[in-house]
């Protein structure tokens, strides 16, 4: 850390039609030589804040000032100490990698002797070289974002903003990303990372933590976890009872967050309640309780309050699907081919009722070939894939009315009303009349979607828009639910709520599928596949692949841990 | 599934119509192109301005000036000085055309002999200087009538006295507004289904739509039907004004040409889907209706005669739907075409139509699974 490079002095930016300031009153200063965490829910402020610092926006009050320069009126000099990375991609698909280089090298003006050396020290970084003639829009995420990264640092920046780099980018590549940013705050050069992703946070120097527009924490992440130790509890050895032990937790007074973790719950308690104990979960499970080490994420929940509702209303009126013994969804030699390309290769699986099964798998891997072969978007090459007993190519229509899906992006429409959405959904899987009233009513209940009845789904609170999409997926009460990536860019507490119903669903003896990437939500599991080129290289409970990785050198190993050494140990097999 | 689709017709309707801008570019801009084209598209010429060289200053020359400047046509008469005038103001388009009277002009005329007077053309505007002509020649006509009527000699033996049929005013309006119904018929039908299945991928609600229940074929026939229903409204709304605005009649039945729409939107509505399975954005899918609409209207007899193309693209245009539809549409607004002629192009379009929209399901499923 050496002196502050970016200056905040009640600083202030409104915007027409909003409910409170997107930054309100900010006062702080933003450090050379380290990575400043900029972390908060959506629509916190995030970059709002970036946008004011690169002069893309202007203050409504305050001062600002970058470098020692004012970021408007000194515009050409901020820009020439200031790279910026933002949360799409400022590249150009149709361009390759090496067009995509000079064009940015041309708009920054480095030619020349300069222009060589700089394309040969960013691609040598990035290990982009080899793919310098292909076309950024052929990339996967993970070498998209760097060479976003590679197009921000064509000129050595004093100050480097990445907005949200990491989002939609797998373990693998996330974990070179930040390498790479390491390497250059060991330059000196100061960077901010504005994340959603609170373990993230956890490894800056500094973190600054937004919510609603207001600064509601800066400093070290460890002295806001440190304010929680001795909070935080394990709850072991509950197993197939753990969901019923998470939602009597979620009950009981003094509990403020409860997350699945593989086989364990973790809780977290208010300040000054009583500590956890085994006695608590009597009437439950048998179980066993541990204290363990606080994480950032429980402060971040301590601080913002807990969004988990006490019971899913939605899933207690859902009727109970039959207990046959039989997989609900089975995936038999599923392969398809583009052209000579093989995206998916012999995949095989079954799902049984009330399970929730992950497919795991760095970005172009297959996981989301092989979900949508299930889901009937895509018709295999050969293999089967069944739902609810359905072979999904034959009766195509009568397995999707037996299965709800939730897309990754938002994707309901933005012009509707909530209403018309839900009439809408509800039309489209042959509900009518009485029926289709009830189960409209049912979902607006059960999600607190009355007030939002007549306004239109795309102008929803972010959070909203996730349950509005759950409850278009399960208005029709299916028996299997397929979520693709349904938490990814979402902050903690709307994830929480999510998976709270989650859990409701599978407890009723729904079937859930989920692809994912974003490790956290892999714990809810009760079975992964890790998918890697085109096939399934691992699976088993999310503590069998842990232990699967476990050694010495790696006693305790998270879930990340095992994915990234499971992908590098099929390279190595696949190299050998 | 009744009701499925019903559903879906009932969202795509409110989905184009609670977009503001997409409701301003369906709904208004067609009743403001009906107005303004009907006025621009016009084959008339008026506000000619005239430059007159009267080197005669005769009673009869300045007889003959008076009935220019007392024409509806010519708006604005100049007076020129001499003949070096004359260039300048053609050159400078101050003047479509110049009217020259030389100095003999009422001393012939007085003698019995032949008087000529010069009519002096703009050629660059060759459309417009010829009907100008047309103008002149039938001022200068009815005054050499006269004349010769008052010196008590008997006019030219025959005269062509032309009646024009279905439109006994040559009121162009007439003439235009049906084509142009025929056009914006089109636009608005291509518009909104080819924006549909591009809109949906581009915002990415497809995918929630194709894990549903309904079948692609379903999927398609709620997209259609509702570019139908909206196709219908609109051009409903066009007719009206074409119809108690613009003063058209209506001679034909009304039954016949609402029929033969249907028919024809659901030639066009196919295509719009084929362009809409093959786009990614509502920007292609905006330029795909483009590179089909502009050489389909060129090549209807819209603008210009299908008769005065080259036989082989005379045959070429038999595909077009357009070219059909512009015949019935005319046909039906003023002269009530009979039922045989109506099927004659009735049936192409039928044809047309069943392999669009194949086409364009053959497509959709081709691209979805």
């Amino acid at each position: 850390m050496s002196e502050a490079l970016v200056q905040l002095n009640r600083l202030v930016k409104r915007f027409d039609g909003m409910p409170h300031p997107a930054v309100a009153e900010i006062t702080t200063a933003i450090m050379g030589g380290g990575i400043t965490g900029l972390a908060g829910p959506d629509g916190a402020g995030k970059t709002t804040l970036l946008r004011l610092i690169l002069g893309l926006l202007k203050a409504d009050s305050g001062t600002l000032s970058v470098c020692g320069r004012d970021p408007l009126s000194e515009a050409a000099e901020v820009r020439d100490l200031v790279a910026y990375m933002p949360q799409r991609f400022g590249l150009y698909e149709d361009l390759t990698v090496i067009e995509n280089l000079t064009l940015y090298a041309d708009l920054r003006a480095v030619v020349g002797e300069e222009r060589r050396a700089a394309f040969e020290r960013l691609l040598s970084f990035t290990n982009l070289a080899p793919f310098g003639g292909r076309l950024a829009g052929a990339l996967s995420g993970g070498m998209k974002q760097k060479l976003g990264l590679a197009c921000a640092l064509i000129r050595t920046p004093r100050l480097l903003l990445l907005d949200e780099p990491s989002a939609g980018v797998d373990p693998v590549s996330r974990r070179e990303l930040w390498r790479m940013v390491r390497t250059l705050t060991d330059e000196g050069i100061g960077v901010v990372w504005s994340t959603a992703y609170l373990d993230e946070a956890e490894r800056c120097e500094r973190v600054l933590l937004m919510n609603d527009g207001r600064l509601i924490y800066e400093g070290s992440p460890s002295g806001l976890t440190n304010r929680m130790v001795g909070r935080s509890f394990h709850v072991r050895n509950a197993g197939e009872g753990r969901r019923g032990v998470l939602a009597s937790a979620a009950k009981m007074p003094g509990v403020i967050d409860g997350v699945i973790q593989g086989a364990n719950v973790r809780i977290v308690m208010a300040a000054g309640a009583a500590p956890l104990s085994a006695e608590d979960f009597k009437g439950v499970s048998q179980v066993e309780v541990t204290p363990v080490p606080p994480r950032f994420e429980d402060a971040f929940v301590n601080l913002l309050g807990s969004a988990t509702p006490a019971v899913s209303r939605l899933a207690a009126g859902t009727r109970r699907a039959k207990p046959d013994a039989g997989p609900v969804v089975e995936a038999k030699e599923l392969t398809r081919r583009f052209g000579s390309f093989t995206a998916a290769d012999r995949i095989s699986f079954s799902i049984g009722r009330g399970e929730i099964f992950g497919l795991l798998g760095p970005n172009g891997a297959g996981k989301s070939t092989t979900f949508k072969m299930l889901c009937g978007l895509l018709r295999p090459t050969s293999g089967e894939a069944r739902v609810a007993g359905l072979d999904v190519a034959v009766q195509t229509s009568a397995a999707r009315n037996r299965l709800g899906y939730m897309a990754q992006k938002f994707s309901l429409y933005g012009d509707l009303s909530v209403a018309q959405n839900l009439a809408f959904f509800a039309g489209v899987y042959g509900l009518a009349g009485a029926r289709r009233r009830r189960a409209v009513e049912r979902v607006t209940e059960a999600f607190s979607l009355q007030r939002y009845l007549n306004t239109n789904a795309g102008m929803l609170p972010a959070g909203f828009k996730q349950r509005l999409a759950l409850c278009c997926a399960v208005m029709h009460e299916p028996p299997v639910l397929f979520l693709d990536e349904p938490t990814s860019g979402v902050d903690p507490l709307t994830r929480r709520e999510f998976w709270a119903h989650i859990n409701a669903f599978v407890q009723s003896g729904v079937t859930v599928m989920v692809t994912t990437h974003f490790l956290d939500e892999a714990e809810y599991c009760d079975r992964i596949a890790l998918v890697y080129r085109a096939r399934v290289i691992a699976a088993g409970t999310p503590d069998d692949l842990k232990d699967s990785v476990r050694t010495h050198a790696l006693p305790d190993p998270t879930l990340e841990d095992a994915f990234i050494a499971l992908v590098e140990a099929d390279d190595k097999k696949v190299a050998a | 599934m009744r009701s499925s689709l019903w559903s879906l017709i009932v969202k795509e309707l409110l989905a184009n119509w609670r977009d503001r801008r997409n409701r301003i570019i369906l709904l208004i801009s067609p009743m403001i192109q009906v107005l303004i084209f009907s006025f621009a598209a016009t084959q008339e010429v008026k506000n000619v301005t005239l430059a007159v060289l009267d080197e005669n200053r005769s009673v009869l020359s300045r007889e003959l000036i008076s009935r220019f400047e007392g024409s509806p046509q010519f708006s604005q008469v100049i007076r020129l000085q001499g003949v070096t005038d004359i260039a300048p103001t053609i050159d400078s388009r101050t003047a479509l055309a110049v009217l020259h009277i030389g100095q003999e002009f009422s001393r012939n005329l007085s003698a019995r002999q032949p008087a000529k007077v010069q009519l002096i053309l703009d050629g660059r505007s060759s459309n417009a200087a010829q009907i100008t002509q047309g103008y002149a020649v039938e001022i200068i006509d009815r005054l050499n009538a006269e004349i010769a009527q008052g010196a008590g000699l008997r006019g030219p033996p025959s005269v062509v006295v032309a009646r024009t049929w279905f439109n006994p005013n040559s009121d162009t309006l007439w003439s235009t507004v049906p084509g142009l119904f025929a056009v914006l018929t089109t636009t608005v039908g291509m518009m909104v289904s080819a924006l549909s299945v591009a809109r949906e991928r581009e915002l990415g609600s497809f995918e929630q739509l194709l894990v549903s229940p309904l079948t692609s074929l379903e999927i398609l026939a709620g997209k259609a039907l509702s570019a139908l229903l909206i196709a219908i409204a609109e051009t409903t709304i066009i007719m009206v004004i074409a119809m108690y605005v613009l003063g058209v009649p209506m001679e034909g039945s009304m039954v016949l040409l609402y029929g033969a729409m249907i028919v024809y939107l659901l030639s066009i509505i196919g295509i719009g889907l084929f362009i809409s399975s093959l786009s990614s954005t509502q920007q292609q899918a905006i330029i795909g209706v483009f590179m089909f609409l502009a050489p389909a209207i060129l090549l209807s007899g819209y603008a210009t005669p299908v008769s005065n193309m080259p036989d082989w693209l005379q045959t070429l245009t038999l595909v077009n739907p357009v070219r059909h539809f512009v015949v019935i549409a005319k046909g039906a607004f003023l002269k009530d075409l009979p039922i045989d002629v109506i099927a004659a192009h009735l049936w192409p379009l039928a044809l047309i139509a069943a392999a669009t929209l194949s086409a364009a399901t053959w497509l959709f499923r081709h691209k979805t699974a």
